[in-house]
């Protein structure tokens, strides 16, 4: 989601401007929406000393929105970011022990609760929300600070109490110290959380960080080996019932009537009512309502849907790809050098849909009463949710009280406005005062997914010298943001999307045209973990690779030229290409790829090894991933992001793809959508880049890259290029 | 009227005999460590052993369990299970965590019946486990350190 962090930034400045004109402070104190840009000065505490009661869910002294100390020590850390596995709980929790000089096992955390006063990603303006490989970025300072802000406070009950200056006095590991004194954070706590909150807390030198860099131990990995972690799925309430719906087989279908005569009479039916989406079952269970759901007899209105196939789909994106586009950047001739250059390739890339399928279907659990509504369920997004649910109950978005789970998956799935969490509310409108939890099975998820757009591109590129002279690279493809209340946000002619990864290329070649077009489809569409990176540098990558070939140029010291001036780049790309044995001889049937690609502020290089048979069926065997993604706040977990975000591409690069027939999704569960199991995960090694850069993210930039590494790599063994994903199990 | 033993405890189940295990496991007994990802057997999030074996619970009918001994992750304790739940900690395997509980059933599962897998064991044993985290690399090297524990125990 780079175009919610450009817009952020933008914003950011304004605001900034703003609140410097109005006397930020003064503003700060008087309370309201100006506080929202308290979050944007990282450099000032306010937002990160500000104080809530909303939070203080049990007798803990609260220090400030992050964190809370109990009389025994026990510290708890607000975390303001969804965990859908990215590590976020540990990360962040991390990043306010660390300036706490807490002993780690005396930390535990929590989520935030949805206010965007205190919580709002401070890369998003006034909004609350997880994604874009933002969590650790935005959090950086703010969550030092009020780990720093809590210890200097900490340290000024110490000296009042022993009379001593507070300069002298030690924190380590959870102890207060001084000469011979000491003291656990809890004996103090009443004491200093009733102390002013220090605007500007001075930050450790890193040559002093503890935790930051350190291989921590995950905080969710008891619970989530033990079966007691909970997830959405998982919830109890009393009374509570399950709730199915029946949708249309196509989205954009509506109800045009329905008759639940025989569904009524199901055992355990509580209820069948309309929603805006379709027909819903709530009964005492999920097999109740499943068995239920069977019974109804819907009519559908499909007026408004797709009728088109595939293979129909994409023939009406190459020829979108061939005729010109809207041109996003243009610099040097890149037609004219084309049309005079002797050495030129032509290619036609094709990227299929595809689903999110977190293991974990979507759900949520929801109750509705007079003056509120109340929501359990992974939230991504509290603010959009707040407002979506709000509009559709009738209430204020403060009304709204979300209590957010564990996630089981996102991939940017959960990050979607107009969708299950609506239909949940919109059933509990109609059971008010009882708890409805509305799930999704498989196949409603893989219906009612909102895909990774399918696109074509057309790329040409000469080579003279041995050098890449001109790139000319027109991208079609569905936008995600057109039509969404995210639309506001596209800036230009073309939802930035499409052309992520390619419009920001970073190779200096000469000569570069990049064009785009939206695609119309009425299919749902949605960010797919990194986005328009997912399929884009799979794209570039590989089409590098060609180049490389007419070039007569190793494919690393091809890139290693066109990245002399990009520092991190070939820092990256030089670790993975080192640690990979790039150029060591490999046997006949294997060989090697490489590709580098930066997105969400991150570099990474990866090179694939892979054997070929002489059937032509393949094995992914090795990967080898270098990562620049800044001060590596917790290196095991930037490993785990690299491996999982390697398996997933890999997964997509494989075997994946949404296609439709006649415009009805032909994927319903995962035997006709097929992930990848552990018979086709390579061995992975990840390394990590030093760096003293400010964190960017990793749960999204180590995907784009696998697609491309191990396409190129098939390249190497067999000399033919891949033109098409998924690349299925045989070249 | 079912009869069967669930994490040691017997149980009469009185449902529609058609209600898959684990509905009855999450539903009727609220216990929830074992997971709905599919429902078609294709996933593995929903992974007990019925008499010692890996099988997928939402697709056994609850009458087929009649008489059968059903372990959960909530009753497992197993030398095998502790060392498989120690190395997943040790190696912070998990990410979102969801699939985990029907993969350490699958890898005790295993275990069970053999004690030193080569990787490709692993492979063929816990196929049926879908992880879209894809923590697969480390769910092979947990094994690997699962049953070097297990063997230095022995």
């Amino acid at each position: 989601m780079n175009f919610l962090n450009q817009l952020a930034a933008r914003n950011q400045k304004e605001e900034t401007l703003t609140l410097s004109r109005r006397h930020f402070l003064q503003a700060a104190g008087a309370g309201g929406g100006l506080l929202i840009g308290a979050g944007f000065l990282a450099e000032n505490a306010v937002a990160a000393t500000k104080t809530k009661s909303s939070v203080a869910t049990n007798d803990a002294p609260q220090f400030n929105s992050f964190l809370k100390i109990t009389p025994d020590s026990k510290v708890i850390i607000v975390v303001k970011h969804l965990d859908m596995g990215q590590g976020v709980s540990t990360g962040l929790t991390s990043l306010v022990a660390e300036e706490l000089d807490a002993n780690w096992e005396q930390i535990s955390w929590e989520f935030a609760p949805a206010d965007a006063s205190l919580y709002n990603n401070l890369f998003w303006g006034n909004s609350q929300g997880t994604g874009g490989s933002s969590s650790i970025a935005n959090s950086w300072k703010q969550l030092r600070q009020a780990g720093a802000a809590a210890r200097a406070m900490l340290v000024a009950a110490a000296a009042a109490e022993w009379k001593v200056p507070a300069e002298e006095i030690r924190v380590s590991k959870g102890v207060i110290s001084h000469g011979d004194r000491t003291s656990s954070f809890g004996a103090l706590v009443a004491k200093a959380a009733a102390l002013p909150a220090p605007q500007q807390p001075v930050l450790k030198d890193p040559k002093q960080f503890q935790f930051i860099g350190k291989p921590l131990a995950r905080k969710d990995s008891t619970e989530k080996t033990n079966g007691t972690a909970r997830y959405t799925q998982d919830i109890q309430l009393p009374g509570m019932l399950t709730a199915l719906v029946a949708y249309p087989p196509q989205v954009f279908g509506k109800v045009k009537k329905f008759d639940a005569t025989k569904a009524k009479t199901s055992p355990g039916v509580i209820a069948i009512v309309e929603i805006p989406r379709g027909v819903a079952v709530v009964a005492e269970n999920f097999w109740a309502a499943q068995k239920a759901r069977k019974l109804l007899q819907i009519d559908w209105d499909l007026s408004a849907c797709e009728t088109r196939s595939s293979d129909e789909l994409f023939k009406a994106c190459h020829d979108a790809a061939r005729k010109p586009g809207h041109i996003l950047k243009n610099e040097g001739d890149a037609p004219a050098t084309l049309a005079k250059s002797t050495t030129v390739i032509d290619v036609e890339i094709e990227l299929p849909y595809l689903a999110h399928t977190p293991i974990e279907p979507l759900n949520c659990v929801a109750k509705l009463e007079k003056d509120n509504c109340e929501l359990w369920y992974a939230c991504q997004m509290p603010t959009v949710d707040q407002q979506q649910v709000a509009a559709a109950v009738g209430l204020k978005p403060t009304q709204i009280k979300i209590n957010t789970q564990y996630a089981g998956g996102s991939f940017g799935r959960r990050a979607c406005p107009h969708d299950y969490v609506v239909d949940a509310a919109n059933i509990a409108k109609q059971v008010p005062g009882r708890a409805v939890k509305m799930v999704w099975t498989r196949e409603d998820e893989i219906l009612n997914a909102r895909y990774r757009p399918m696109a074509v591109h057309h790329i040409r590129g000469a080579v003279a010298d041995g050098k890449l002279v001109a790139w000319q690279h027109h991208a079609v493809a569905q936008p995600i943001l057109r039509g969404t209340p995210f639309e506001g946000f596209i800036n230009g002619p073309v939802d930035s999307t499409v052309a992520e990864g390619i419009s920001d290329m970073h190779y200096a070649i000469p000569n570069v045209q990049v064009q785009a077009t939206e695609f119309a489809v009425k299919v749902s569409a949605l960010w797919w973990r990194s986005v328009g990176n997912s399929g884009n540098a799979f794209v570039v990558e590989t089409v590098v690779d060609q180049l490389a070939k007419v070039a007569k140029k190793d494919p690393v010291a091809f890139r290693r030229e066109m990245l002399a001036k990009e520092p991190r780049a070939l820092g990256a790309l030089n670790l993975a290409v080192e640690k990979s044995d790039w150029g060591k001889l490999l046997p006949k049937g294997v060989g090697r790829g490489v590709a580098v690609h930066k997105s969400f502020g991150t570099w990474v290089a990866q090179v694939a090894e892979v054997r070929v048979k002489d059937d032509g069926s393949f094995k992914v065997e090795r990967v080898t991933c270098a990562v620049d993604c800044g001060v590596a706040v917790n290196p095991d977990v930037i490993r785990a992001q690299m491996e999982g975000g390697i398996g997933m591409g890999l997964s997509a690069a494989l075997g994946e793809a949404i296609t439709l027939n006649k415009g009805v999704v032909e994927q319903t569960n995962y035997h006709t959508y097929t992930i990848m199991r552990i018979d086709s995960m390579p061995k992975v090694d990840v390394h990590i880049v030093p760096s003293a850069e400010v964190p960017s993210g990793v749960g999204e930039p180590g995907l784009p890259p696998i697609a491309g590494a191990v396409a190129n790599a098939l390249f190497a063994a067999t000399g033919k290029p891949i033109k098409r994903l998924p690349i299925g199990d045989k070249v | 009227m079912i009869s069967l033993t669930i994490n040691g405890k017997a149980q009469q189940i009185n449902v529609d005999p058609e209600i898959p295990l684990l509905w009855v496991l999450r539903d009727e007994l609220k216990m929830t460590g074992t997971k709905l990802g599919c429902g078609i057997s294709m996933c593995g999030a929903c992974t007990v052993h019925m008499n010692g074996s890996a099988v997928r619970s939402c697709s056994v009918p609850i009458a087929a369990a009649q008489g059968a001994s059903i372990q959960t992750i909530e009753g497992m304790n197993s030398p095998a299970f502790q060392a498989v739940q120690q190395a997943w900690r040790s190696l912070d395997v998990v990410q979102c965590g969801y699939c985990q509980s029907g993969q350490i059933m699958s890898a005790t599962a295993l275990l069970q019946t053999n004690s030193k897998p080569t990787d490709s064991q692993i492979d063929a044993a816990m196929t049926g486990n879908l992880c879209r985290c894809a923590t697969y690399h480390r769910i092979r090297n947990a094994i690997h350190q699962a049953a070097d524990n297990l063997g230095s125990k022995a």
